[in-house]
């Protein structure tokens, strides 16, 4: 895949955009439209080349786990997802590969779903990234109302009428939001380090080299199309200063391979971000060069972190030391990778930290403060590389859990792939990135430029701060062993940690449902029918209320002999269903109640439902005097406070039917319905009787839809009845 | 509470009704019956079975686990609903056939779907009469 993307390079480098599409909602404007431009084919080479080196490593790494066949089910959904974001030319083609890279990291951030902090850490990722995705979705639909298309190629020219628009404000934030969100920006930086509990490939992969930058794909993609003004610019540069620095400090107290490198990823994220912030054609160089670097050295160190794990057992930096000699290829990638990392010439991570500093040098009101940060914040990224890189394989040797030796082959070929291709990158940068940087960079900022790429650039001031950086981050390293200790004591109040907020908007959401579920679902089934009731009655006799001028009251009072008796029945079994005693009583009149009813319909022409009520009487009957085996004796369960109440609901619900029923036959309808089964039933159902033709033919699908349910409900009642709490059967 | 004339007459009645409720789903098409209501009454022959013979006994005549009869039923209903999509018709639309004999006439996906309606209907009754009887004794 790599290569067949690799083949597409010279096109773009030429400068072509490719562009496929399909319709796929034609009517929303969505369609399956992919784009290949610089951008695309940067983010495109990235995701393959790390992919290939993780799925290498993790043949050998997943060994030990028992579930891994879904490990690579859920990446390849993973790499798929991710390939179809960043080449998607639709706005909701890429929300959707957008969030199916979420639920992917979701999955894998809890692949060891025993182990409860992994659950919740990736309820914490999911939840974070997916409510900036929701923010992002909304941001989507607003630029639609703006441009009214959701083709990123078609928005190419219309940022002066984005930028223009009243719904501008709202669409930036919302945007910067979702890709704040995935990118792991400060307030939401969070769920990154937390998400360290995933196998390290997975750390590897998506939380570093590709599913954190795709916010910063996104705010590059959009940086042409809505950006450029003061408010997008100075939010990105802000935001990316504040991560930049802040995880840098972070890191500090950590002693976990994996939490360092995880904020140390931050801190990278955050200098991308205010890379795109400054917009300039240098700081989108910068960019690039530091893209391209960080995936190469942070997936090789995240793998070498898992070697480390795999064959010692530990990944507690204090607890590893002297290793290079048992393990020597794997000390030769982590410091090739660290090199890189701590922008040491020759590799790719110098060329990167040179342009990263000289583009921030450009800057006229907030050069001096922002070099000031970077420098502060990098030499913090060298100390957690000197911790990473360095420390667990030199000086003394330390004892490890388990015996430690050489990776296998496997293992070893994935990181030392990506640690020689960062030296390559940084030896011949013109070779491997040059022509494809113009190409980007054109993505981004729509103008042709051209920028020359070299590794050496005389010493300047430049160079001096690459050197006051590495003597800091030395310096900080040193002074770490004796801070360690009370740094780690230290903490910020609540109020200034956003996981603190997080973990209390969970609490609160939660109490909130505990709560409501108690008021709705309190448990008792006559408030719930007291609920259903009420509202039906409350709805129907509004709707009568408002047509009331048209009921005309012009009942027959000629009444046969047999009706008044049937009603006199009916009213009798009435009166002694509400006031008997015994339990055996009212059951008997209630099916007085349904056999006269029944009559009723048999003698007003609806023999059919008169049959039906006959036979459900019965077996009603026959239920409740089963039902009634099992009940204690007659209880009078309700105060007669309730009572009252259900009376005058019940009394409520009669005169509605009453007044309904009244109103009803005050019109003859003319649908013709009528007409038309009386006279379609015997030519097209083949049957006399409408009522069944109906039933069975005509309306099928609504019979179907009902015996479905009732199959359901009764496997409910099945589950009522034979499950007890305690399993007995 | 065993009484030995209910218990006879119930055999003859079970036999008796399920004819009845036969009778009920076929003449449905043409007079008030139909496949909800025959299912009804067989459910309730059974249930008088049952009231004058016991749960085993109930059980031993019906065979089949009543759950069982509810998917027959609505399997056999979602089968009818097949004929008119291979027939190239729209979905659910009825298909008849007529078989040139007489008493019998035509027949049709309805009748089939009808069969289906009894059958869950029966199935329904019994599964639920069945497990409120078995939890009394329990």
């Amino acid at each position: 895949m790599f290569f067949g993307f690799l083949s597409r390079y010279p096109q773009i480098a030429a400068g072509e955009v490719i562009r496929e599409s399909m319709p796929w909602v034609p009517s929303l404007g969505i369609n399956f439209s992919f784009l290949l431009d610089g951008l695309s084919l940067s983010f495109v080479l990235i995701i393959t080349l790390i992919g290939a080196a993780v799925f290498l490593y993790a043949g050998a790494y997943m060994k030990a786990y028992a579930q891994s066949g879904r490990f690579y089910i859920y990446i390849g959904i993973f790499m798929t997802s991710m390939l179809g974001l960043v080449l998607s030319d639709n706005m909701l083609l890429m929300f959707m590969f957008w969030e199916l890279t979420g639920i992917s990291s979701f999955l894998l951030i809890g692949f060891n779903h025993h182990k409860e902090s992994a659950r919740k850490s990736a309820l914490q990722a999911l939840l974070v990234t997916g409510g900036g995705g929701l923010a992002m979705l909304a941001g989507i639909i607003l630029l639609y109302r703006v441009t009214g298309s959701f083709e990123i190629s078609s928005f190419y020219d219309m940022n002066g009428t984005i930028t223009a628009h009243a719904l501008y404000p709202a669409i930036v934030v919302l945007m910067l939001i979702g890709a704040f969100t995935k990118s792991a920006q400060f307030p939401f930086h969070f769920w990154l380090p937390n998400a360290m509990e995933a196998p390290t490939p997975v750390s590897a992969y998506l939380h570093s080299a590709t599913m954190v930058k795709a916010g910063v794909y996104l705010i590059a993609r959009m940086n042409h199309e809505i950006g450029g003004t003061s408010l997008w610019q100075d939010t990105v540069l802000v935001t990316g200063a504040v991560t930049m620095l802040f995880s840098a400090l972070l890191a500090f107290k950590q002693t976990d391979l994996k939490k360092l490198l995880a904020y140390s990823t931050l801190s990278v994220l955050g200098t991308l971000v205010m890379l795109l912030g400054i917009g300039s054609k240098l700081a989108i160089k910068a960019f690039f060069i530091y893209l391209i670097a960080h995936s190469l050295y942070k997936g090789t160190l995240f793998l070498v972190a898992g070697t480390l794990d795999h064959e010692t057992g530990t990944r507690d930096v204090a607890k590893l030391g002297g290793l290079r000699k048992l393990m020597p290829v794997t000390t030769f990638t982590a410091a090739l990778a660290s090199l890189s990392m701590m922008g040491i010439i020759p590799l790719v991570g110098f060329i990167g930290k040179e342009t990263v500093y000289k583009s921030i040098l450009e800057l006229e009101y907030w050069g001096i403060f922002l070099i000031t940060v970077a420098v502060f914040a990098n030499a913090f990224v060298v100390m957690v590389t000197l911790l990473v890189g360095f420390k667990p394989f030199w000086g003394k040797t330390m004892p490890t859990p388990r015996q430690a030796h050489e990776a296998p082959l496997k293992m070893l070929l994935g990181p030392g792939l990506l640690a020689v291709l960062g030296l390559l990158f940084g030896l011949f940068p013109d070779f491997f990135i040059g022509t494809m940087l113009e190409q980007s960079a054109q993505s981004i900022l729509s103008e042709t430029l051209s920028l020359k790429i070299a590794i050496w650039e005389g010493f300047n001031l430049v160079l001096l701060l690459s050197f006051v950086t590495l003597l800091l981050g030395g310096a900080l390293y040193l002074i770490r062993g004796k801070m360690l200790g009370r740094v780690q004591t230290m903490s910020f109040p609540a109020v200034f940690r956003p996981s603190a907020w997080y973990e209390e908007t969970m609490r609160g959401l939660l109490s909130f449902a505990r709560q409501q579920t108690r008021f709705v679902q309190n448990g008792y089934l006559r408030n719930y029918m007291i609920v259903v009731i009420v509202t039906t009655v409350a709805l129907a006799s509004f709707a009568l209320y408002r047509s009331a001028g048209q009921i005309s009251i012009a009942p027959d009072f000629s009444i046969t002999f047999y009706e008044g008796a049937l009603a006199f029945i009916i009213l009798v079994s009435t009166l002694l269903l509400i006031t008997s005693t015994s339990r055996l009583k009212s059951i008997v009149s209630l099916g007085v109640l349904g056999f006269s009813i029944g009559i009723i319909f048999v003698i007003y022409g609806a023999p059919d439902l008169g049959l039906t009520t006959f036979a459900i009487e019965t077996l009603n009957v026959i239920l409740f005097v089963l039902v009634l085996y099992r009940l204690p004796g007659f209880l009078k369960l309700s105060r007669s406070s309730n009572r009252g109440r259900d009376a005058v609901i019940a009394l409520c619900v009669g005169v509605l039917m009453t007044l309904m029923v009244l109103f009803a036959s005050s019109f003859e309808l003319s649908s013709g319905l009528k007409q038309y089964f009386a006279e379609t039933s015997v030519p097209a159902g083949n049957g006399r009787n409408v009522v069944n033709v109906i039933l069975v033919d005509f309306r099928a699908i609504d019979t179907l839809g009902e015996i479905t349910v009732l199959a359901i409900a009764a496997l409910g009642v099945v589950a009522l009845l034979k499950l007890k709490p305690d399993g007995r059967e | 509470m065993y009484s030995i004339i209910l218990a006879t007459a119930s055999r003859y009645l079970l036999l008796l009704l399920l004819m009845f409720s036969v009778f009920l789903l076929f003449r449905g098409h043409n007079e008030p019956g139909g496949g909800f209501v025959g299912g009804l009454v067989a459910a309730a022959a059974y249930a008088l079975y049952f009231i004058a013979n016991g749960i085993e006994a109930a059980r031993t005549i019906v065979r089949f686990d009543p759950l069982r009869i509810i998917a027959v039923g609505l399997l056999m209903a979602i089968t009818s609903t097949l004929p008119s999509l291979v027939a190239g018709e729209r979905f659910m639309t009825a298909v008849w056939f007529d078989t040139g004999i007489p008493l019998i006439g035509k027949v049709g996906t309805p009748l089939l779907f009808d069969l289906g309606v009894y059958f869950l209907v029966l199935g329904i009754t019994l599964t639920i009469i069945f497990s409120l009887a078995e939890e009394d004794r329990s």
